[in-house]
């Protein structure tokens, strides 16, 4: 009788405490039972600024299987069903045997939707393969890859940057899939599932009261017009250089060709590390460089309406102001020379493009010794308004990677010339050689100053996140160049000139007033670059474009037409000179 | 000629037992159609290949039997006592030539789908040789032998069923101890067997060297403080030296005869190890089920280590696992009452009845009950190593049922007269 109830006490007690006592109990067979599993959501959409798709998700579908479920099983119909080999099928098997004999291992990876309906209505003939589903980036448009950009995986670094991520999350890598991983991601689901002693899953807990439903991510319109962006895509097709064209009234940037580019579809899934390994590796086309945003090229002519219109604000020019241009400036020691003689002003230099004019008025900004004691000081003040051109920094919009460009200092020139330096010494900056470097998209923006006559949007590629009603405001701040509209005005008669009359022509649209300005961005290591900039229409401007075709020698003779064509396109959505149309896209 | 005559009832069956009876069998088939019915496949609960469809076939037939043997005239079980004990030695014999193996032990009969396990009986058939050994009158030279003898009914299904591998099922016959001490075995055996257990237990976790000091420092305690007795100086060298004996003996049986498994078991449990993946793992997720049951319980096939096969033997051996993650604390406690209430009723009755053979059988139901009570739940809740015994009346299983069954209602139907 003693022993019974002291076994009986002995129970009860260890009873009470493993149940009532010990907590920790509880928490094991929760971590034991109980699994959370992340629900993917998919990507956010990009459409363009008309609402057409650019970028969607596709389902895709992966084959798994869990060795320890494997039953005999008709190999040869799989074989038959996934295209490949026995031995393949088998080995594939085996690797993941070795890998683990509970957890599920990919057999094969990413099916097509047909083939994914076929296999599903045999899947129990296989006992221990299922299919999971997951979602792929497509582009329907096999363009614009630089600036959509890509997803990928993410590494070890970015979880331990953001523990919302989580290993095998896709994050955006570039360019607005990076800009805009926030509102595209979406928000994660989480369902917690039972699982078994043997890892499998054996249904929802508390029939999925504590789940969330995943949330798809926000959709985006992009800024870009997907049929100009294809047009430019296909004129600058077996060139290299780039095309930006902007709204001016708002910074949208409506199309951005970078070339040679690469089909987006390449950086997609279970090819996309393949792939980006040989695009890397093309040391000759170099595909994956975004020359909108990272070549530097000298700015050539285009920056003497920079300079121009400098000297106008400075007072050093007045519109009326002329200077004889012998076809050369002379400094001495050297002579620049210019295509150009005779008496010109400022709206004559602009539309003939006089190298002696823009010299003179660079040195006599440089030498205003009234306002400016030392030139340190008024080469600064120059490099105050060449900055708040947007040339020499970085814009900081949603552009992905952006180069800053070169504008020399003071200090730079200070150490490179032991503090002895006058207008002279720095001239050639003048006619937009020499030591500055600019980004095409700098220079488009440019062109949207000159546009609006003194102010610019930051030139951005995103519209509206949500719905195509709730606008992106992050770049609707206007940012003001201190130099008066009336400059401007004189300037954009000197760009109009060129067209009509000057080293524009080839620019010239029947029915549109095209302001325009050609440039050669001297190279020093092969033949020049041919740069053109234009504004249409005059009236109202409603884009500014910028073209540069690397190694095609004078503005006038590629770079024009492209700009051209590109603004008939936009303003007309047609293009009549076939002919030129095609001669470009043959070159 | 064996159909009793109703006019003889004296007493009427007694329904306390039956009702506890019932309550666990009940509360058994519960605990098992929960631990097996886990949503994976659907198949339908008429299926023979449900674990408590099965059981409640069992549970019908073992009401059958239970019916058959209050029917039976019970002078039967006293006069063929015996035969029934000599019977299923016979048949444990048999199975260690043509049995079958499940879960290591060599102790099974396969008859079709079925598998019977004949230890099962000579549980009930020990307890009644053993009543009607010491219902039997004895010359003086029989009770000279008469422990000797008794141990004998015990000793020879034990040793079969080691043979048979099957360990657990050996040391539910030691229960017999119970019965041998209401029939008059000395203390002192118990006591040496209590001083042998604990001896065995240290030697265990330390090492022979270190309980050798230990049992020499007692008995130069001891030396000292008897050492006017001449007579207890004597008897103290005696146990001195047996002791000593022992402990290499335990040491020895430890490393050469134990098998690996089991030498595992007894490290986990004495804390020597811990592997909780491991070795450990059975062990630690029979305390992690129940203790996840909390105070209430986590509410009836509302558990998920049970049914997620956390668990091993789920509906076994470690069925008390489920009423523990199910009912909790409550319901642990009451299933643990009604064992204790079954247990003392029999004893009571065994005390109060006036026939030596029902008391002695009495005392045998009562031990055996105990002792698989005591293993199994001690067993999951880590109090003991895990030995594979079934938890009487709740354990699913044919075999088991219908032996504890038959034990119970000889013991009613033998008490009811």
């Amino acid at each position: 009788m003693g022993i019974i109830v002291l076994v009986l006490l002995t129970y009860i007690i260890r009873l009470f405490q493993l149940q009532v006592l010990d907590p920790s109990y509880r928490r094991s067979a929760d971590k034991n039972a109980l699994r959370q599993i992340t629900e993917h959501p998919a990507r956010g959409l990009i459409y363009d600024r008309n609402d057409s798709l650019l970028v969607y998700n596709d389902a895709a579908y992966d084959l798994m299987v869990v060795p320890n479920e494997l039953r005999a099983f008709d190999t040869l119909e799989l074989c038959n069903l996934l295209e490949i080999s026995k031995e393949e099928l088998l080995k594939r098997i085996d690797k993941a045997i070795k890998w683990s004999r509970m957890i599920p291992s990919l057999i094969a990876q990413q099916m097509s939707k047909e083939d994914y309906g076929y296999l599903q209505e045999k899947l129990h003939r296989f006992p221990g393969f299922f299919v999971q589903n997951r979602t792929l980036r497509h582009y329907p448009h096999p363009i614009a890859a630089h600036i959509l950009g890509y997803v990928g995986e993410v590494d070890a670094n970015m979880i331990e940057r953001d523990p919302y991520y989580q290993m095998g999350d896709y994050i955006g890598f570039s360019g607005i899939e990076k800009a805009y991983e926030n509102e595209l991601k979406g928000t994660k689901g989480r369902r917690i599932v039972l699982v078994d002693v043997h890892n499998r899953e054996r249904g929802s807990y508390k029939d999925g009261e504590d789940d969330v439903k995943p949330v798809q991510g926000t959709s985006i319109w992009s800024t870009l017009d997907l049929s100009l962006q294809e047009y430019g895509e296909k004129l600058m097709q077996n060139k290299r250089g780039s095309i930006v064209a902007i709204e001016p009234s708002t910074g949208e940037i409506l199309c951005i060709v970078s070339s040679p580019s690469y089909d987006p579809n390449l950086l997609v899934g279970n090819v996309r590390s393949k792939n980006y390994f040989q695009l890397s590796q093309d040391t000759i086309r170099y595909p994956l460089f975004n020359r909108a945003l990272m070549a530097m090229y000298p700015p050539g002519s285009t920056f003497k309406l920079a300079n121009g219109l400098i000297a106008l604000q400075e007072g050093i020019l007045t519109p009326s102001t002329v200077y004889f241009c012998p076809g050369g400036y002379n400094m001495g020691s050297h002579t620049v020379a210019c295509h150009h003689s005779g008496s010109v002003n400022v709206i004559g230099a602009v539309q003939h493009s006089c190298n002696t004019f823009f010299c003179k008025s660079y040195y006599n900004i440089l030498s205003n010794r009234s306002k400016y004691p030392t030139i340190q000081k008024a080469y600064q003040a120059w490099k105050d308004y060449i900055n708040s051109m947007g040339f020499g920094v970085k814009f900081q919009s949603d552009l992905p990677y952006e180069l800053k460009g070169i504008i020399p200092s003071v200090q730079y020139f200070d150490k490179k010339y032991h503090r002895s330096w006058n207008g002279n010494t720095v001239v050639s900056m003048g006619i937009g050689q020499g030591e500055a470097g600019t980004t095409p998209m700098q220079m488009a923006n440019f062109m949207a100053i000159i546009a609006n006559k003194g102010f610019y949007y930051k030139p951005h590629v995103v519209k509206a996140i949500g719905t195509k009603n709730t606008p992106n405001t992050r770049f609707s701040d206007r940012i003001y160049v201190n130099i008066e509209p009336r400059h401007f005005e004189t300037i954009m008669q000197g760009m109009e000139m060129a067209v009509l009359a000057g080293t524009a022509r080839s620019a010239k649209i029947e029915g549109i007033n095209v302001l325009g300005k050609t440039g050669t961005a001297q190279n020093p290591h092969g033949k020049d670059h041919s740069v053109f900039v234009c504004i249409a229409p005059k009236e109202n401007p409603k884009i500014v474009v910028f073209v540069l075709v690397e190694n095609a020698g004078f503005g006038a003779t590629v770079a024009a037409p492209i700009a051209s064509l590109i603004t008939e396109f936009y303003l007309k959505r047609e293009v009549k000179r076939k002919d030129l149309e095609e001669r470009i896209i043959n070159m | 000629m064996f159909i009793e005559n109703r006019s003889r009832n004296s007493k009427g069956v007694d329904f306390q037992l039956v009702i506890y009876y019932l309550l666990l069998v009940i509360i058994g088939w519960l605990t098992i159609y929960s631990s097996a019915n886990n949503h994976i496949q659907a198949v339908s609960f008429f299926s023979l290949d449900n674990v408590y469809t099965k059981q409640l076939l069992f549970i019908g037939t073992s009401i059958i039997i239970a019916f058959v043997i209050l029917m039976i005239d019970s002078r039967l079980y006293v006069h063929y006592a015996m035969y029934i004990y000599y019977f299923t030695l016979l048949l444990m014999i048999l199975v260690l030539f043509i049995g079958t193996n499940i879960n290591g032990a060599h102790a099974w009969i396969k008859i079709g789908s079925f598998s019977i396990q004949p230890t099962e009986f000579a549980k009930f058939s020990t307890a009644l040789a053993l009543a009607k050994f010491f219902n039997e009158g004895k010359t003086t030279s029989e009770k000279k032998y008469m422990w000797l003898n008794a141990s004998l009914f015990i000793f020879v299904p034990i040793i079969i069923v080691m043979l048979q591998k099957d360990t657990g099922s050996a040391l539910v016959f030691f229960s017999f101890i119970i019965l041998f001490y209401r029939e008059g075995l000395t203390g002192w055996i118990l006591l040496l067997g209590a001083i042998a257990f604990f001896v065995s237990l240290f030697t265990l976790f330390f090492n022979e060297i270190y309980t050798v000091a230990a049992l020499t420092t007692t008995y130069l305690i001891f030396w000292f403080l008897q050492r006017k007795d001449r007579k207890k100086m004597i008897r103290n060298t005696i146990l001195y030296v047996v002791f000593i004996v022992f402990v290499f003996g335990v040491n020895l049986a430890y490393q050469y005869i134990l098998q690996d498994h089991q030498r595992i078991r007894i490290d986990t449990l004495i804390g020597k190890v811990e592997d909780p993946l491991g070795a450990d793992f059975n062990a630690n997720q029979s305390k992690i089920a129940i203790g996840s049951g909390g105070f209430w319980g986590k509410g009836y096939l509302n558990g998920t280590q049970t049914k997620l096969n956390y668990v091993p033997e789920q509906s076994t051996d470690f069925i008390f696992c489920g009423i523990g993650e199910e009912w909790g604390f409550v319901g642990s406690s009451v299933v643990i009452m009604l064992f204790i209430a079954m247990i003392i009723r029999v004893i009571m009755l065994a005390e109060k009845n006036r026939n030596h053979f029902v008391r002695c059988y009495g005392y045998g139901v009562a031990g055996i009950i105990f002792v698989h009570f005591a293993i199994n739940i001690g067993m999951t809740m880590g109090l003991l190593p895990i030995i594979g015994i079934p938890l009487p009346f709740i354990s699913y299983g044919g075999s088991s049922l219908w032996a504890f069954t038959t034990l119970l209602f000889i013991f009613i139907k033998l008490n009811n007269n």
